[in-house]
């Protein structure tokens, strides 16, 4: 377990590194240790995996564990370099971003390798509570600040939902546990129980809250689009791709069996989720909110995994997860980019990239093709282990759902492309600094290495 | 020497090649398709015609799921993989008198469909063939939007739209045909083997008509075709029509057909019937048209028709028709871009009630342009000729009054072409074409390598049915074996 505990001794260094107005060792500092918890993380991978539970059952650190917390971390490592001097611009108090947003990182590692309940429930709470200050941190900023107060009562609410959930559970089991929750529903097969079905729905609903699926995705274009740009880029990946796991391990782990209860419970949201997060990006102008939106429809492509629960669904997870969050950190780096220059999210900004900046435009081009699902790029890899999934349990009429939302997304998508290499514009040419150029470059490439070859990541769980 | 070198090759000329500076990548892109085609006339030459897969690899991919780099050329594939290796050269060739901005992405994009489309006409991995056909698309949609007229934008989106849409429930398909492979591949011969039942096959048949018939374009999913072939690049256009709209028709000989026999024969008539009204359809709008591009688009609407016409009548004189007339369509079409590209470079119109008497000042291009409309309505000693007939013999031995409708193609298509050959080269000079001067340099090597194809191929089709005969013959009996064996 010591990547969790380097990742939460980590933001306190900073803090002290920023108390001695250390601003210059804050990034350096925060990535190497970062780089050393990844690399306690994927020493504790095991090619048979065996993992026991440890700290009297609460965590478990197996590859499925390994696998997230390594994505999440990468991710974070790659959006705090996009953030080099981005902070500085806001706020004053730099340390305290890096702090946070390690804080959350620690939650979300918690996330990923609970045992029990409460852990899950604590690691939400700690991932939640950093990003309700993330959210708001420019605080003379006014989208910023309703961003923030929506996130925190719509998070409330959720982890309301969570926790009634959990209580009920507990009340009809009597442990919190994982192994246990799992060994009394096998013990009581088909015992009509009000209590624990409940919980289950409730716990549904809280989960769905904090992936931001439909009907519970009223806060996130809001807040994606009030919270600085950055911190949007990590709600939309580390934090969604957290979340799927903490849904797909207690699913898969707990409620397999009782599949023919939830099952069509979150088929319906699947598909809810899919036609509101693709029709409604159909109509934004802003990038930044199309991108909001096009994050809920990925949630329903997530939620495939889920719903159509089987042995190849963590990696399946995996490799969306990762696909989504690479590409997402190319579009929302470009954004920032794109913002200094015009001063707006709007897809006009884009009109005329390519003829500026090739390299931008270019890897822009890939993000958008991953998003799209395009062979050849990491987001189809992603889509295909998700068809083949559904269809492997017979869901066919999701399967055709989902194409025609595939469909519909090409329209949005393609706008940036459209606008960046079609549509003329007078503009200056965009700096890049190195660090995006790293950052793209690196994500760029990602992107098109696992969709040429997925086995590098779809055999790690 | 296994085919992967020929996948491989395009697609490190097309990484060269956009590193190149515009002013000589036209150069290097020719070389480089000149490498492939040579190369592609080194397997021909250890190409022996019986049916076996021959210069196969079979390379782990994702070994997890089944999927094979898997890949080899039979007589099938090798009739596709010439025409693509033939005229990707001479595509280029045709646009050595553009001046395009940013020449490197535009011959780096041709390229890089190129190794797509061989990987599409190769591949015997589903997988593999569903990424080559995704492939082969997206450098179109940006060589089209790019380089594109003034409604690319819109056009291409409608074009890409439809398109990604057919193949991706092609993709649902192929993914249900892998899951209900007994070992978990995607292997084509897994496939083929599959004992579906007529109500599962039907549906895959379905999955993979979509995907096709919006390919080639079949009536009535054709109506992307015609705008993007008239606001595209002619370059693009010719990748499109050349090429490109043969992964349909290859598609459905491969992978359609045999894979959902069944389902075949109960679309069968469906099919059929779409294909017939497309060539009448195509043909009698190719009569209005008063753009010159429009009028190939469509025509090329009809001809493609009267090929899909022939497989859907499935029999071994309608495969190898289809085989032949992709390759010559595959010609014609280029030339008739061509034509019309060399036309509207000099008069900036492509209007043919413009037009008129160049014929007179163009004697060489006079003589080209005929040859090519010969070619494309298929007079006996032209290309078109045997493949068309070829064609409307398998038809007829479908139902006589298809072949009665289906032959209005070859009435209809004189008549259009030939009016279009009166409208342009014919008549009295105007101020505008007096101008009008007569091919040279490239252009005239180009036109000339396609007159040349067009008369050897009508005059002596013979090698060019031996490489697919035995291929084909094997194809079709097999197809034919489960016909008989099914149960209903």
């Amino acid at each position: 377990m010591t990547p969790l505990i380097i990742i939460s001794v980590l933001p306190i260094v900073l803090l002290y590194l920023g108390l001695f107005k250390a601003q210059k060792a804050l990034l350096p500092v925060a990535i190497i240790g970062m780089l050393v918890a990844m690399g306690t993380a994927i020493a504790a991978w095991t090619t048979q995996d065996q993992a026991q539970p440890i700290y009297n059952g609460m965590l478990l650190f197996n590859n499925f564990s390994v696998a997230f917390t390594v994505v999440s971390i990468i991710s974070t490592i790659l959006i705090l370099m996009l953030s080099k001097g981005y902070f500085e611009k806001i706020s004053t108090h730099v340390a305290e971003y890096y702090a946070i947003i390690l804080f959350s990182l620690a939650g979300i590692i918690v996330m990923v390798s609970y045992h029990n309940l409460t852990m899950l429930f604590i690691g939400i709470e700690i991932m939640s509570v950093s990003l309700y200050i993330l959210a708001g941190i420019r605080k003379n900023d006014f989208a910023s600040n309703e961003a923030a107060l929506k996130y925190f009562l719509m998070g409330a609410f959720s982890t309301g939902f969570l926790l009634f959930g959990i209580t009920l559970i507990y009340g009809s089991t009597g442990s919190f546990d994982l192994d246990a929750i799992r060994d009394w529903i096998v013990t009581h097969p088909r015992k009509v129980d009000p209590l624990f079905y409940t919980g289950v729905m409730l716990i549904i609903v809280g989960l769905c809250f904090k992936v931001g699926a439909a009907p519970f995705h009223f806060w996130t274009p809001d807040v994606y689009e009030g919270a600085p740009s950055l911190i949007t880029a990590y709600m939309s990946t580390v934090v969604k791709a957290a979340g799927f796991a903490a849904f797909l391990r207690l699913f898969s782990a707990c409620f397999a069996t009782i599949a023919d209860f939830w099952a069509p419970v979150l088929m319906v949201i699947t598909i809810i989720t899919l036609f509101i997060g693709n029709i409604t990006a159909l109509y934004q102008q802003s990038f930044k909110r199309m991108l909001a939106f096009s994050s809920i429809s990925h949630a329903g492509y997530l939620l495939f995994a889920i719903v159509a629960l089987g042995a190849a669904s963590a990696n399946s997870v995996f490799v969306y997860a990762t696909a989504y969050s690479i590409a997402s950190i190319i579009a929302f780096g470009a954004l920032v980019l794109v913002r200094q220059q015009t001063g707006t999210d709007d897809f006009e900004g884009f009109n005329g990239l390519a003829g500026k900046n090739p390299f931008l435009a270019f890897v822009l081009t890939i993000s958008m093709l991953s998003l799209a699902g395009i062979p050849l790029t990491a987001g189809f890899m992603g889509k295909f282990y998700m068809f083949s999934g559904a269809l492997l349990q017979y869901r066919y009429w999701l399967v055709i759902i989902a194409v025609v939302n595939a469909i519909i997304s090409i329209f949005y998508y393609f706008r940036v492309i459209v606008a960046m290499y079609f549509r003329p514009a007078e503009r200056t040419e965009v700096v890049v600094p190195a660090y995006y150029k790293f950052v793209l470059g690196f994500s760029a490439l990602a992107t098109i290495v696992i969709g040429v070859y997925p086995t590098l990541v779809s055999s790690l769980i | 020497m296994t085919v992967s070198i020929l996948l491989l090759l395009p697609v490190l000329a097309a990484i060269v090649v956009s590193f190149i500076k515009n002013g000589s990548a036209k150069h290097a892109s020719m070389f480089f398709a000149l490498a492939e085609l040579a190369l592609a006339f080194y397997f021909l030459s250890g190409f022996v015609a019986d049916r076996s897969i021959q210069y196969a690899i079979d390379l782990p991919w994702i070994p997890k799921f089944g999927i094979y780099f898997s890949a080899g050329i039979d007589g099938i594939s090798m009739v596709m993989v010439l025409l693509t290796t033939v005229l990707v050269p001479i595509i280029i060739l045709t646009t050595y008198e553009h001046q395009y901005k940013n020449a490197n992405a535009f011959y780096a994009l041709i390229l890089f469909m190129q190794a797509g489309l061989l990987t599409v006409f190769t591949a015997l991995d589903g997988f593999l063939f569903y990424v080559g056909w995704e492939a082969a698309l997206i450098p179109i949609y940006f060589i089209c939007a790019l380089w594109g007229g003034e409604n690319r934008i819109r056009v291409n989106l409608k074009f890409f739209i439809y398109t990604f849409a057919g193949s991706l429930f092609m993709l649902v398909g192929i993914i249900y045909l892998y899951l209900q492979t007994p070992n978990k591949v995607y292997d084509i011969h897994a496939f083929y083997d599959l004992a579906l039942s007529p109500g599962q096959q039907s549906w895959v048949f379905l999955a993979f008509f979509i995907a096709f018939a919006i390919k080639m374009p079949l009536f009535p999913f054709h109506t992307w075709q015609p705008d993007t072939y008239s606001e595209a690049p002619s370059g693009g256009s010719m990748m499109l029509s050349g090429i490109m709209l043969k992964m349909g028709i290859y598609g459905a000989i491969r992978w359609m057909i045999p894979n959902a026999p069944l389902g075949f024969l109960h679309w069968v008539n469906t099919a059929m019937i779409l294909a017939i009204i497309g060539i009448v359809y195509a043909s009698i709008i190719a009569f209005k048209q008063k753009d010159g591009k429009r009028l190939v688009a469509y025509s090329s609407i009809a001809h493609v028709g009267l090929i899909a016409a022939g497989i859907f009548a499935w029999n071994l004189v309608g495969i190898q028709g289809a085989l032949i007339q992709m390759v010559s369509h595959g010609i014609n079409v280029v030339g008739m871009f061509f034509i019309w590209d060399i036309i509207s470079r000099r008069m900036n119109t492509r209007d043919i009630d413009q037009l008129g008497g160049i014929a007179k000042v163009a004697p060489n291009f006079a003589i080209a342009f005929l040859i090519i409309t010969l070619g494309t309505v298929a007079l006996p000693l032209t290309n078109g000729f045997v493949g068309e007939f070829l064609l409307l013999k398998s038809v007829f031995s479908y139902g006589l009054y298809f072949a009665a409708v289906a032959g209005l193609t070859i009435i209809f298509g004189a008549v259009y072409m030939l009016r279009m050959y009166k409208g342009v080269m014919q008549g009295q000079l105007n101020d505008l074409t007096a101008t009008f001067t007569d091919i040279k340099g490239s252009e005239k090597l180009a036109l000339g390598i396609i007159c040349a194809l067009i008369i050897v191929i009508g005059v002596y089709p013979q090698p060019l049915l031996h490489i697919s005969e035995a291929a084909a013959n094997h194809l079709f009996n097999e197809v034919s074996h489960k016909f008989m064996n099914a149960k209903f």
